[in-house]
């Protein structure tokens, strides 16, 4: 093989992985992103049960049941339009607390029932997510 | 006083970038002056000497909490412990920032003071491409992120420091990481300068490689550290979570273990010469791409301080101008970087270049996964995360390709090989690699395939790395092949603790009222009380637990985890108790109390989980030991050069 061949090949051959790097990431990413909804895109849009998807709004007050075994949680999340439900296991963060943000990490295991896996509250004000800070966009598209 | 004078030694340091700059360039430009050349050298020390000087009299402004400087006030408090006053210096945006510079800053003096391999012009020309670099950081310092600035009237008391910061590895984790970071800083000046002499080649490779090495060492140890810290202070149970953040410092990683395998080619064969120079950018890009991930604000993070567009599109702007003008300088000369040596498909160099390619695609793919949901939101306005199930499905299968590779290139021959030979050669790690599959099928059934895999090719390849010491004299060994050979390991090792960890993890997540006795995997944990507890800047409840192993006898393993409570700035935060045993941690978080007297308890019993980080501190420490056999040789060769002339 000539020196110039075996340049071209190398050449050609980080081109393939590279694209085959944008390929994979594409495709896997159709399934795996969750996308962030409030409850009001929740009840216009649907969610299609078992999808993983990040829920936010307010945690609605008088909303926080505890279940008998202690460590499971039920309430309410609510961006003033719309409710949902969400049962949680585990331990709560700290800032969790009716009438303050959250964004649950989950999915939908009924139309209007969400199990989350992982719950984020808001921090404290310097440590603010940015999600936070904006009113989450209402008006997902398809 | 002492604010001033640090931002007045910034200023001077920004100034002798300039001029650094400026005489590296006239003297090397056709028609210069070549004189001036030699005056690059002493100024590029002279910078580190004043950005170092910034550093430590910030720190100082820290350690007196001198609330006048705004810094301090929004970042410290009288009340804290010494260290976290000292390390909390880069606690914080601005101060982070000038940790970089200075790192930068003290970097361009050691390629200043000890590189004694490269040529004269290619030297100089380094150290003008490192003194850009460096001003531009410290136009974003100066301009946008002063860490002098003064308050008046002066606060009487600050605000204190995140308590999540308030830890051992606050010390450890940023120092490291920015060494890694900026050390790849190093690379790329290196590359820019032999574009600019048109002087790509094996010498140049030699002399750059113990800079990478040297980067790479600190970038390893500061993943590792930091992946054991949030593993720890999370409470989480979690050791990696695929966050922006940790991406970023993979990013770099990645592409600096990729450009240590290629200019080791370099070095050795003289092959890979123009794709070594693009490495050395992109591993430099990522620094960047890391380093405006975190401290844009555009990321939700611990680590992301402040939310500051300017900022962002500061560091955006200097990222492209960098990249975009290496990118150009590569695109114009890369067409005199002469062809390199050639060799087989099946050979040493072939095997790197799987590596290489193995690597650069699993950066890829990071870096889709880490940019993607920044891009939806800019372009869309839409909000999507993408985590754990991305990344383990799309990186996990190639990293278990790569460490297939990792087994047989080292005992492949460079530039023709026998493929049936290697195989003959690995054919010991092979059987042991097919016997703890049988072993982990009768063992364990019903495996996820992904942690079964990583175990069993966590084993065989184990065994093979050790093969480059099979059958030769081991006294004769230079040190290097030993530390290649023990980073291998290293890998084999943290491979075994991540499978062991998602294969058999046990947890248990209960409600417990003090007396009960709760279980975990193999352990029995007794819940025997509550006290309250005071440190230096926060009060705590702490839970007593008592740990008994089925089957054992002996003293019960004690674990303390708290709920503390931090006064500046007000915060609760979870302190996990971990028991390191043998054989794995045994991992106890303390939750809150319920309205019927109940605790809430997490815990975790986690295989091996330790080896993780083992095996990350054994790849480091390979690095050190082939960096330390390489120096070794060449002051050898140096000196019977000057005994020869």
């Amino acid at each position: 093989m000539k020196a110039k061949h075996q340049r071209l090949t190398l050449a050609l051959l980080a081109l393939a992985a590279m694209l085959g790097a944008v390929l994979l990431a594409m495709s896997a990413l159709k399934d795996q992103a969750a996308y962030f909804y409030v409850p009001a895109d929740v009840k216009r849009l649907g969610v299609p049960l078992g999808k993983p998807v990040r829920l936010g709004g307010m945690v609605a007050d008088h909303s926080i049941v505890k279940a008998a075994d202690g460590v499971t949680i039920n309430f309410i999340v609510t961006d003033g339009v719309a409710n949902i439900k969400v049962r949680y296991t585990g331990i709560t963060p700290d800032l969790f607390r009716e009438k303050s943000g959250v964004i649950a990490e989950g999915s939908f295991t009924a139309p209007d029932q969400f199990v989350a896996s992982t719950i984020l509250a808001k921090h404290d004000e310097k440590y603010m997510p940015p999600q936070m800070v904006q009113k989450p966009k209402i008006g997902r598209v398809e | 006083m002492i604010a001033e004078a640090g931002l007045a030694a910034l200023w001077l340091a920004a100034a002798l970038a300039v001029l650094q700059f400026v005489l590296a360039f006239f003297g090397l430009v056709e028609g210069g002056a070549p004189e001036l050349t030699r005056a690059v050298r002493p100024v590029a020390v002279v910078q580190a000497v004043l950005v170092a000087l910034a550093l430590a009299l910030l720190i100082l402004c820290f350690l007196n909490s001198d609330m006048s400087v705004k810094l301090v006030y929004t970042d410290s408090h009288s009340a804290k412990p010494f260290i976290y006053k000292f390390a909390g210096t880069w606690g914080n945006h601005e101060g982070s920032m000038l940790l970089w510079v200075a790192i930068l800053g003290v970097a361009g003096a050691a390629v200043a003071l000890f590189e004694r391999s490269l040529d004269h012009a290619t030297h100089i020309a380094t150290l003008g491409a490192q003194a850009v670099i460096s001003f531009g950081f410290y136009a974003f310092l100066l301009f946008s992120s002063n860490p002098f600035a003064r308050l008046d009237p002066a606060p009487p008391e600050g605000q204190g420091l995140n308590p999540l910061l308030q830890d051992p590895g606050l010390a450890f984790h940023p120092p490291t990481l920015y060494i890694g970071y900026v050390g790849m800083s190093v690379a790329f000046s290196f590359a820019v300068g032999a574009l600019v002499t048109r002087k790509v080649d094996p010498a140049f490779a030699r002399a750059m490689r113990p800079w990478v090495l040297g980067a790479w060492i600190f970038l390893t140890l500061g993943i590792t550290a930091g992946s054991y810290w949030a593993y720890y202070v999370l409470g989480w149970g979690g050791w990696w979570f695929w966050d922006p953040v940790e991406n970023a410092s993979l990013m770099p990683w990645l592409a600096a273990t990729a450009l240590l395998h290629s200019v080791t080619v370099l070095a050795t064969r003289d092959g890979l010469r123009a794709w070594t120079v693009m490495l050395a950018v992109v591993a430099f890009s990522m620094s960047m791409v890391g380093t405006f991930l975190v401290r844009s604000g555009i990321l939700t993070s611990v680590h992301a301080f402040a939310v500051d567009p300017q900022r962002g599109n500061f560091i955006l702007a200097l990222l492209v101008i960098y990249i975009g003008g290496a990118l150009a300088l590569f695109a114009v000369r890369v067409g005199s970087v002469r062809e390199g040596a050639r060799f087989d498909a099946v050979s040493r160099e072939g095997a790197l270049v799987l590596n290489n390619l193995l690597l650069s695609t699993i950066l890829g793919i990071v870096l889709i996964g880490t940019l993607y949901p920044l891009i939806v939101e800019a372009v869309t306005g839409e909000k999507l995360s993408v985590g754990p199930p991305f990344f383990n499905a799309t990186a996990g299968p190639l990293a278990l390709l790569l460490v297939v590779v990792m087994a047989a290139g080292p005992v492949m021959r460079w530039r023709r090989e026998n493929g049936l030979a290697v195989l003959r050669r690995l054919a010991v790690p092979i059987a042991i690699g097919v016997v703890a599959l049988v072993a982990v099928l009768v063992a364990a059934p019903g495996l996820h395939p992904l942690p079964l895999l990583g175990l069993v090719l966590a084993i065989g390849v184990g065994a093979a790395s050790l093969a480059p010491l099979w059958g030769r004299n081991l006294r004769r060994t230079p040190l290097f092949t030993y530390g290649m050979v023990l980073a291998h390991l290293g890998c084999a090792v943290s491979l075994a603790g991540m499978a062991c960890d998602s294969a058999f993890l046990k947890e248990t997540l209960v409600a417990a009222k003090i007396g009960e006795t709760e279980h975990v995997g193999p352990f029995a944990v007794k819940f025997e009380g509550i006290d309250p507890i005071a440190g230096p800047n926060w009060t705590a409840l702490e839970a007593t637990m008592t740990a008994t192993r089925l089957g054992w006898s002996g003293d019960p393993l004690i674990l303390s985890p708290q709920a503390r409570m931090y006064s500046a700035p007000a915060t609760e935060t979870s302190q996990s108790a971990i028991a390191t045993l043998w054989d794995g941690h045994l991992y106890l978080v303390l939750g809150k109390q319920q309205d019927d007297g109940r605790w809430q308890l997490r815990m975790w019993w986690k295989p091996f989980v330790t080896l993780i980080w083992a095996g990350g501190a054994m790849i480091a420490m390979g690095g050190a030991l082939a960096l330390l056999g390489r120096t070794w040789r060449s002051l050898i060769m140096a000196r019977r050069k000057d005994a020869g002339a």
